[in-house]
């Protein structure tokens, strides 16, 4: 067995095997799910304290009855339509009797009504209020011109729109797609591109200072070649996270598998159900049929959504991602190997880690910006630029890149990966033997010059 | 034969000069003292030798062939600055370093089984490495160093830790591995263990060689002019023409005193001399310890 493989064997296993690798791996996806249902279930519980708001409703005495119970309760918020109160004595009383805030309506300010409150109110409270104030106003801005059954015709012009997405390929081959979905897994791969990349960048670092710290690299350079040990940490550690990245895919085709075979299953027999009967009333009412169908529309979205997921390229998605990942962090591993060995212990660090997190965090933020507009010029180059190009490509890769791009860019990669690994190797052979000193970045620069 | 030769080594780190045209020649099966003050040049010549860093001028041998990338199985190293993996287990880790220097894993289960059982240290096998102490540990490294049996073991100050019984036992298994034909590089401060333990050694100060040769020989050339007389009772002798007093003390019924003469006066005309003072009861020439000597050559520069 060749010398790196040992290194890399050791590497491997020893964080494999340890407990935390093993909780993490089964935790971390646990932990995401957990958020994504957890949190808008404690967004809506949070709303959940009744706040009480006093509406006062200025001008005449048609006008206050338009306007009252214009605007509905919420989950969260009482309106309490007060009259005969002077809105002056409620400004300042309104705490007392128990009152979140006081909103007052005149018919001379319409467009502008006010409200009183102790704290900022939240943004939620102030759009109800103003769409449902809107709305009120409109209707009755209509009722004005006397319309006959104005209440059903307003019914009948309610419409909401939707666009749907469809892919167009060069050989005319549809596929239905989402822009939501999209923009999901954009997220999702950017940020844990992100994630990976610093996490085990960062493992790298303190394998390497744990490793002169205890004294013991002098031993092995005296076996091995300083790059071996270099690489063979990299390497190893990037196994581990590919390795984790496997369990995670699993995972989640599995969970995938379970959901599609328990929910999806139950509306497609439940459309086959309804269908025999209206096939018999012609093909063209098919389509009603489905609609009329029981299926209830959650289990609908929920199967469109898969559908949807489903027609992102995947084998594209997870390919540039483990391409991205290999070598993103190969080059961020190695900057953080270079680190590890120029310092005597983690504290040290500091001063050398802000450069290096100052181009990862651009790259998220790019990213987070590229799903608003994919092709803008800015998302272009920075899906080039090595040092940023794995976190904005795969927030790119969802809605489609030429593939010129995608060539370009991983060429690069490549490239600058290489040049750093080689530069870091420099630094590293040289710093893994250097104690006590406090390192600066010109001593960096001069570790890079010496020869052999 | 030398087993070992480097040729005018020079090395540089930038402005600063580690090695200046240094030059050792390690005979077979020798034990080779490698001194020097702190900061001389030492460690940067054991890490070319083991080829960590290349020299930048200078030529290496082993065996009377230049020294090849793979030579590093035939050499053992144990650095002054030395360490384990603390999470690791003993055994688990002796066997990483061994497989490191190109043992086979079976090979290096064969030899280890043999070292824990002579060290006596075979509990420790499943052990986490903090969980010993930091004689424990050397002993350790003492193992994972000697165990690929190479021609040339090079030993970085490989006393310091160890109790002084352990010291003698790792003492003895190098005159032991020497005995087996193993050549041994030797660094140290401790000067008593260099006249133990050395043959040969070069004092390296300040990147250059400024002495080197056999250690009796080295010894014998810087007692030329000193001896030493041990008389009876409380004797008291004055300085005259032929020499001068280095020191002279009485203790328990016996006076020491140590002269030194120039060089064209024999030992006969200062025994003509001093025999009237009192009883003697013994004469040697004066061997300065190495301890002296190095002090004596390293300040004699500066």
């Amino acid at each position: 067995m060749s010398k790196i493989s040992v290194i890399i064997k050791r590497e491997y296993l020893t964080r494999v095997r340890k407990k935390s690798f093993i909780i993490m791996t089964i935790l971390a996806p646990l932990l995401m799910a957990s958020i994504f249902v957890l949190l808008p279930v404690l967004m809506l519980s949070g709303e959940r304290d009744d706040k009480k708001i006093a509406v006062i409703i200025d001008g005449s005495e048609i006008f206050r009855e338009e306007c009252i119970g214009a605007i509905p309760d919420t989950k969260a918020e009482k309106f309490v339509y007060l009259q005969d109160v002077d809105i002056n004595d409620m400004v300042k009383t309104f705490g007392a009797a128990g009152y979140y805030g006081v909103l007052y309506i005149s018919p001379e300010a319409l467009n502008t009504p006010l409200l009183y409150s102790k704290k900022q109110p939240p943004s939620g409270l102030t759009e109800h209020i103003s769409r449902n104030l809107k709305n009120r106003i409109e209707k009755n801005k209509l009722q004005e011109h006397n319309i006959r059954n104005l209440d059903s015709i307003l019914m009948q012009i309610r419409t909401s729109v939707e666009v749907n997405t469809t892919l167009v390929d060069e050989t005319g081959k549809l596929t239905e797609t989402s822009t939501d979905v999209a923009m999901i897994f954009a997220y999702l791969g950017g940020f844990l591109m992100y994630m990976l990349v610093f996490i085990f960048g960062s493992q790298v670092m303190r394998g390497v200072i744990e490793e002169k710290t205890s004294r013991v690299v002098e031993v092995i350079v005296s076996s091995v070649k300083p790059i071996e040990l270099m690489m063979g940490k990299v390497i190893g550690i990037a196994l581990v996270g590919l390795t984790q990245f496997m369990i995670w895919v699993i995972l989640l085709v599995g969970a995938v598998g379970v959901v599609q075979s328990t929910v999806l299953s139950k509306t497609n027999t439940e459309i086959m159900q309804s269908l025999p009967q209206d096939i018999m009333a012609g093909n063209q009412q098919v389509s009603e049929a489905v609609k009329s169908a029981e299926v209830s529309p959650e289990l609908m979205e929920i199967s469109e959504a898969f559908d949807n997921v489903m027609n992102l390229n995947w084998p594209l998605i997870l390919l540039s991602f483990v391409f991205y990942f290999i070598t993103g962090y190969l080059l961020y591993a190695s900057v953080f190997a270079a680190i590890g060995s120029a310092v005597d212990n983690e504290t040290e660090t500091q001063q050398f880690m802000l450069p290096v997190t100052i181009p990862i965090i651009i790259g998220l933020l790019v990213a987070m910006g590229t799903m608003q507009n994919p092709e803008s010029s800015i998302a272009f180059w920075f899906s080039m630029i090595p040092l940023t190009s794995p976190i904005v490509m795969m927030a790119r890769i969802p809605f489609g890149v030429p593939y010129w791009q995608l060539a370009v860019s991983m060429a690069l990669m490549v490239v600058t990966f290489i040049a750093f690994v080689w530069m870091a190797a420099k630094v590293y052979r040289t710093g893994i033997l250097m104690y006590g000193k406090k390192t600066s970045w010109k001593e960096l620069w001069k570790w890079l010059r010496y020869s052999g | 034969m030398s087993l070992f030769e480097a040729r005018n080594i020079t090395k540089q780190f930038g402005s600063l000069t580690a090695l200046d045209k240094v030059s050792i020649s390690v005979p077979e099966q020798c034990i080779y003292g490698l001194l020097g003050p702190n900061g001389a040049g030492k460690t940067t010549l054991i890490r070319i030798i083991n080829q960590i860093t290349g020299p930048d001028t200078g030529e290496l041998f082993l065996n009377g062939k230049k020294l090849m990338p793979d030579d590093v199985h035939s050499i053992g190293y144990l650095p002054e600055e030395r360490g384990l993996y603390k999470k690791m287990k003993v055994g688990e880790q002796a066997l990483y370093f061994a497989q490191l220097k190109g043992l086979s894993k079976t090979e290096a289960m064969r030899r280890l089984k043999y070292w824990f059982r002579k060290l006596d240290i075979v509990d420790w096998w499943g052990k986490k490495v903090e969980e010993l102490s930091k004689g424990m540990q050397q002993k350790v490294q003492f193992i994972t160093t000697v165990l690929h049996e190479p021609k040339l073991i090079i030993f970085d100050e490989p006393f310091t830790g160890f109790d002084p019984v352990n010291a003698n036992i790792i003492k003895n298994e190098i005159l032991f591995l020497r005995e087996r034909g193993a050549t041994i590089i030797f660094s140290t401060h401790n000067m008593g263990s260099v006249e133990e333990l050395c043959d040969n050694i070069t004092l390296i100060d300040k990147a250059k060689t400024i002495l080197e040769g056999s250690v009796n020989e080295i010894r014998r050339k810087w007692a030329a002019n000193e001896y030493d007389f041990i008389f009876r009772g409380n004797v008291k002798i004055e300085e005259n023409s032929l020499y001068k007093i280095l020191s002279q003390k009485s203790e328990n019924d016996k006076t020491a005193i140590r002269l030194s003469t120039k060089e064209e006066i024999t030992s006969n005309d200062i025994l003509n001399t001093v025999l009237n003072a009192g009883n003697l009861i013994s004469f040697n020439p004066a061997l300065p310890s190495m301890n002296e000597i190095f002090i004596r050559v390293v300040e004699s520069r500066n």
